[in-house]
């Protein structure tokens, strides 16, 4: 798929005897938000690195733009700054640091970064490291994101925070993304369709799109009632 | 700075006092066992003397351990990279720490004889291993997922070892880094005793027979203030080094 989206088709992945995911599709277009829901243990983390290519599906298909894995930790790295960890995409890219800082430096900025440049990972709040973290996915300049759980780790206030400045993030910068969470709420503040799935083996049991218009508070009658939907499906 | 200094200070003081008073008073003969006061006359009456031996052993020394390094570290890589090298050579590197240096120290001195090489093999050969080991260990606790991200940023195998592994490692490397140095000295005296016409070690083996004791104890004691010197002129190096990474 050359326009920026992502599509499975019949896809399952197998770990020796257990069966993580079978005979899934699904299609995300281009700049489209699709949240996958499930517990634990429905193979969400296995269907995001199918579509980056981490992995291989032993049936079916799988055919994405290049997709950038935000795994669940943040990962930065202990001995750069900040800045540095963001650009970490453009060194790779073939930059001298000083190149990739200065090119990092105005997104870095927008994500509402500014001042902590040079800041080391252990300095800065759970909450800032993922915003960090979510830069450098931004900055490796490939059309899909895949966010694994990105708030997973965070406080409920935090959590909520980032998610409204993820959904301003995204406004700025359209992508397509597979965001996967356990949290029915974020799926519907966030996502414009919500998969969800069934655990072992993880099948798409419902495909729920989000009607509200952005920006969506939590407390929306849209959202609240979405959100009783998708728990429903879950059970 | 002072209250960082008098603790060893007066340690050492104590037990410079007690060592006197127990040869001063006849508690071992001084062929044996020279007083601190002898040891210390012997240190400024053969400063040349101890200055230009410190000076074959510190080259053999400096030498011995640069070359430990990079082989250590290029064997740590090597195996960290390659699993068939690291089953291949990892027991081979083991089996080469039981080799009895004191029996292989003169042969090599036949092999290769009486100047700086088989002093430089000896040091090679004690101080690659912690480095190899420590290093290895560091490259090897990288986390999985570190990698994983590396590939979806797009990294080749070489630069996720630059700009991850490597730099993950590094505090492991020095550790080992500094073990090695404060090995190496021992190292250098052995293979000196094995077979040589100068430095610490050939000095000190000249006194004993030469009834020479105290200058045998003043070489002794330049050697471990050498050793002591380079363990922390590393320790220093390794805290600018690292410094960087959390200042």
């Amino acid at each position: 798929m050359s326009d920026g989206g992502t599509s499975l088709q019949g896809v399952t992945r197998r770990f020796g005897d257990l069966v993580a995911l079978e005979d899934l599709s699904f299609t995300a277009r281009a700049g489209e938000v699709v949240a996958v829901v499930g517990a634990s243990g429905c193979g969400k983390s296995t269907l995001l690195e199918l579509i980056c290519g981490l992995q291989r599906p032993d049936a079916g298909s799988v055919r994405s733009a290049p997709a950038v894995l935000m795994p669940q930790r943040d990962l930065l790295l202990p001995w750069m700054s900040a800045l540095d960890n963001a650009a970490l995409a453009l060194r790779i890219g073939g930059r001298r640091p000083a190149a990739a800082r200065e090119a990092a430096r105005p997104l870095f900025e927008r994500l509402g970064l500014g001042g902590f440049e040079r800041a080391r990972p252990a300095e800065l709040s759970g909450g800032m490291r993922q915003r960090v973290a979510f830069a450098r996915t931004l900055l490796s300049g490939k059309p899909v994101l895949c966010l694994d759980e990105p708030f997973g780790a965070l406080d409920a206030l935090t959590r909520a925070d980032l998610q409204t400045w993820l959904a301003q993030a995204l406004a700025a910068e359209p992508r397509t993304v597979v965001l996967v969470t356990h949290d029915v709420e974020e799926a519907a503040v966030l996502a414009d369709r919500i998969l969800v799935l069934t655990p072992r083996p993880g099948r798409v049991v419902a495909d729920l799109p989000v009607p509200a218009a952005r920006p969506r508070a939590a407390t929306d009658d849209a959202v609240v009632a979405l959100r009783r939907r998708a728990l429903e499906a879950l059970r | 700075m002072i209250r960082r200094v008098w603790p060893p200070l007066l340690v050492l003081a104590v037990l410079l006092g007690a060592w006197e008073v127990y040869v001063d008073s006849g508690g071992v003969d001084d062929l044996v066992l020279a007083a601190p006061s002898q040891i210390a006359t012997a240190l400024w009456d053969d400063r040349s003397l101890l200055l230009d031996n410190l000076w074959v052993t510190a080259q053999e020394v400096g030498l011995g351990i640069v070359l430990a390094l990079a082989l250590g570290l290029v064997l740590a890589v090597a195996i960290d990279w390659f699993d068939v090298l690291r089953r291949a050579l990892y027991p081979l590197m083991v089996g080469s720490q039981a080799v009895p240096l004191i029996i292989l120290a003169p042969l090599l001195v036949y092999w290769v004889g009486f100047g700086i090489l088989p002093k430089l093999a000896i040091i090679a050969l004690i101080c690659f291993f912690p480095v190899v080991v420590t290093t290895f260990d560091g490259l090897r606790a990288t986390d999985p997922e570190l990698r994983k991200l590396m590939r979806t940023l797009g990294a080749t195998r070489w630069q996720s070892f630059r700009l991850t592994e490597l730099p993950a490692a590094l505090p492991a490397a020095l550790s080992g880094a500094r073990i090695a140095v404060a090995i190496a000295v021992i190292g250098a005296v052995l293979a000196e005793s094995a077979g040589s016409t100068s430095g610490l070690g050939h000095l000190m083996l000249q006194a004993i027979p030469n009834l020479e004791t105290p200058r045998a104890y003043a070489a002794v004691v330049v050697l471990a203030a050498f050793a002591v010197l380079l363990f922390y002129a590393l320790g220093l190096a390794e805290r600018r080094l690292l410094g960087k990474r959390s200042s």
